[in-house]
């Protein structure tokens, strides 16, 4: 594997996860519990496809091979794409969908942090620009998980179910494979693993305040940032999100 | 503006003897083009008359969230996909401007909220076509908010302060979806055979429901000529569904798109367009609620407003549970 060829994959992982979280997100459109949630929800599906559009754009440029972001979202088959599987899960109710939120938030943000010292420039500007928009999230995402996790019985117990379910797809975001030690190598960006003790104290503090217990488990489902198995769920994704690509190949929009 | 037939509080307008003398003040200040503020006197029918109207053109930016809110997932492009986002967000955000502005006249939101949801209050009459092509999303654009800018722009100068204050806000946007939506139709209408099928065929679906927008014709309404006194309608129906068309039509030309009327000439003798009145039997139809979608667009509403219950309860819940422990804290 050539650097660039590691570098592709890379931009592919974090296009992936903005394009397929933001899709999930924009889901919401019209039917969150609230007006503010609503617009909040609409606006985090925004800045996730416009962080997509960078990224894709990028691998896109990387890869050399005329490929263009719309090509890499709107062309490529589930195995193929690189995300996370804690993105592609369904939302569920408004509690799960803001948990998922949440545990990527926490992780994307630590994650774009180190980013904006990557030795490689391209990568450090769009994580400059990311980072603030995810910090906004994280902050979002964070204050909703403590009011509904320490609300009511009901919520409580809603958001316990939420974290129980979500926390199998959280230990995939530290596992290393050859494209982390190659990006690690050339300082493009950090090892997955050493993100981990951030994480685990962040999600710690709000956890507790949100008096939610975190499950004693670190199995950790697999599949999606190599391609490897993706979900059952991102197929159907995809149906949708490609379909007049797709269809109408021929055209432009 | 997607407030329709809004039924003006009262018995109309009054003559100066008639009025008492706190009125005759009111209407000498609305005469002036002064702002009336909500902490102001104000007659009692032109404050319900003005909570029915800003409360339907907020149901309609809510409601009106679902058709466009229908192709976010299948947007053909990222950038496509993100103005979409961006158009639905603003539309939120006008609904939240218009729910603030009622407020300030005594009603709450989450009370306006019950009255849609019973079907006590409408929205407007458009949001309950289905949206069937992407197509449909330049349609809603070029067309849909044509119409409403129709409305709101005259309204910026309506006399309630926070009414025209939003009004201002959301026409800067208003007119950002527009010209987003004409875009969408531009490609189109320049596309493949079947992108130009897609635009046309969009087009003849939402032709008369946009006319329908300004509701019927109400030049002899003695309910919106009291309505215009107090500066909270600024023009006929049929004067600005008059301007739309006139507006409208070399826009469709341009696109080499035919407006679905056989009817429709240049009368010179006027200098406006002549065209055909859409079927009004459709439009009380579709306000009695047998409009193509208007239970699955209520239903969603009604399910997001229920399924919502337990998180709005909880916000509520832990709110209290901060402010207690800061009260127990000092």
């Amino acid at each position: 594997m050539t650097r660039d060829q590691a570098l592709f994959e890379f931009l592919c992982r974090m296009g992936d996860n903005t394009l397929i979280l933001g899709h999930r997100v924009s889901e919401w459109c019209g039917h969150a519990p609230v007006l503010e949630e609503d617009i909040a929800l609409a606006n985090t599906a925004l800045d996730l496809i416009g962080q997509t559009q960078l990224w894709l754009g990028l691998a896109g440029e990387v890869e050399g091979e005329g490929r263009d972001a719309d090509k890499l979202a709107f062309h490529r088959d589930a195995w193929d794409f690189r995300n996370l599987l804690l993105v592609e899960m369904p939302n569920g109710d408004f509690g799960r969908t803001l948990m998922r939120q949440f545990l990527f938030d926490a992780w994307h943000t630590i994650l774009l942090g180190r980013l904006m010292t990557s030795s490689e420039p391209r990568v450090a500007e769009i994580a400059e620009k990311a980072s603030k928009e995810a910090a906004y999230h994280l902050e979002r995402s964070a204050d909703t998980v403590v009011s509904l996790g320490d609300g009511t019985e009901e919520s409580h117990a809603r958001m316990q179910a939420a974290l129980d379910y979500l926390w199998p797809y959280v230990g995939e975001m530290f596992v290393a494979d050859a494209v982390d030690q190659a990006m690690a190598e050339e300082g493009i960006a950090p090892d997955p693993a050493s993100l981990r003790p951030e994480y685990d104290a962040l999600l710690g503090r709000v956890l507790k305040e949100a008096t939610l217990i975190i499950p004693d488990s670190h199995f950790a489902h697999k599949g999606g940032r190599d391609g490897r198995m993706h979900s059952e769920h991102l197929g159907h994704l995809l149906t949708q999100m490609q379909w007049l690509q797709r269809a109408y190949p021929d055209a432009r929009w | 503006m997607y407030a329709q037939m809004i039924k003006t509080a009262g018995t109309g307008v009054k003559s100066p003897e008639e009025m008492t003398e706190e009125e005759r003040r009111f209407q000498a200040r609305v005469d002036a083009n002064e702002k009336i503020e909500p902490k102001d006197w104000m007659p009692e029918d032109y404050r319900k008359t003005l909570i029915r109207q800003i409360g339907q053109h907020a149901h309609s930016e809510i409601v009106g969230q679902l058709p466009e809110g229908n192709w976010i997932t299948r947007a053909p492009t990222l950038e496509r996909k993100a103005i979409l986002l961006a158009k639905v967000q603003d539309e939120a955000g006008h609904g939240l401007y218009l729910y603030c502005a009622a407020e300030t006249l005594g009603v709450s939101r989450d009370e306006l909220t019950e009255q849609l949801l019973s079907g006590k209050m409408k929205y407007s009459s458009i949001f309950n076509y289905p949206t069937l092509t992407w197509a449909d999303m330049g349609a809603v654009g070029w067309l849909v908010d044509g119409a409403a800018i129709m409305n709101q722009v005259p309204l910026q100068r309506t006399s309630f302060g926070p009414y025209s204050r939003a009004m201002i806000r959301i026409c800067k946007e208003e007119s950002f979806h527009q010209r987003q939506g004409y875009d969408i139709m531009m490609k189109m209408a320049q596309g493949t055979p079947a992108q130009k099928k897609m635009a046309q065929d969009a087009l003849n679906r939402f032709w008369y429901p946009s006319l329908m927008m300004f509701g019927p014709s109400d030049k002899d309404s003695v309910h919106s000529a009291q309505s215009m006194a107090w500066k909270i309608k600024m023009n006929t129906n049929d004067e600005l569904r008059q301007k739309f068309v006139d507006q409208t039509v070399p826009q469709a030309d341009y696109l080499g798109l035919t407006v679905p009327d056989d009817h429709l000439t240049w009368n010179e003798e006027r200098g406006h367009y002549d065209f055909s009145e859409p079927d009004w039997s459709e439009f009380y139809d579709v306000l009695k609620g047998n409009g193509p979608c208007n239970v699955d667009r209520l239903t969603a509403r009604r399910e997001a407003w229920a399924e919502g219950q337990w998180v709005r309860d909880a916000m509520l819940a832990h709110a209290r549970k901060k402010a207690a422990t800061k009260v127990a804290a000092e």
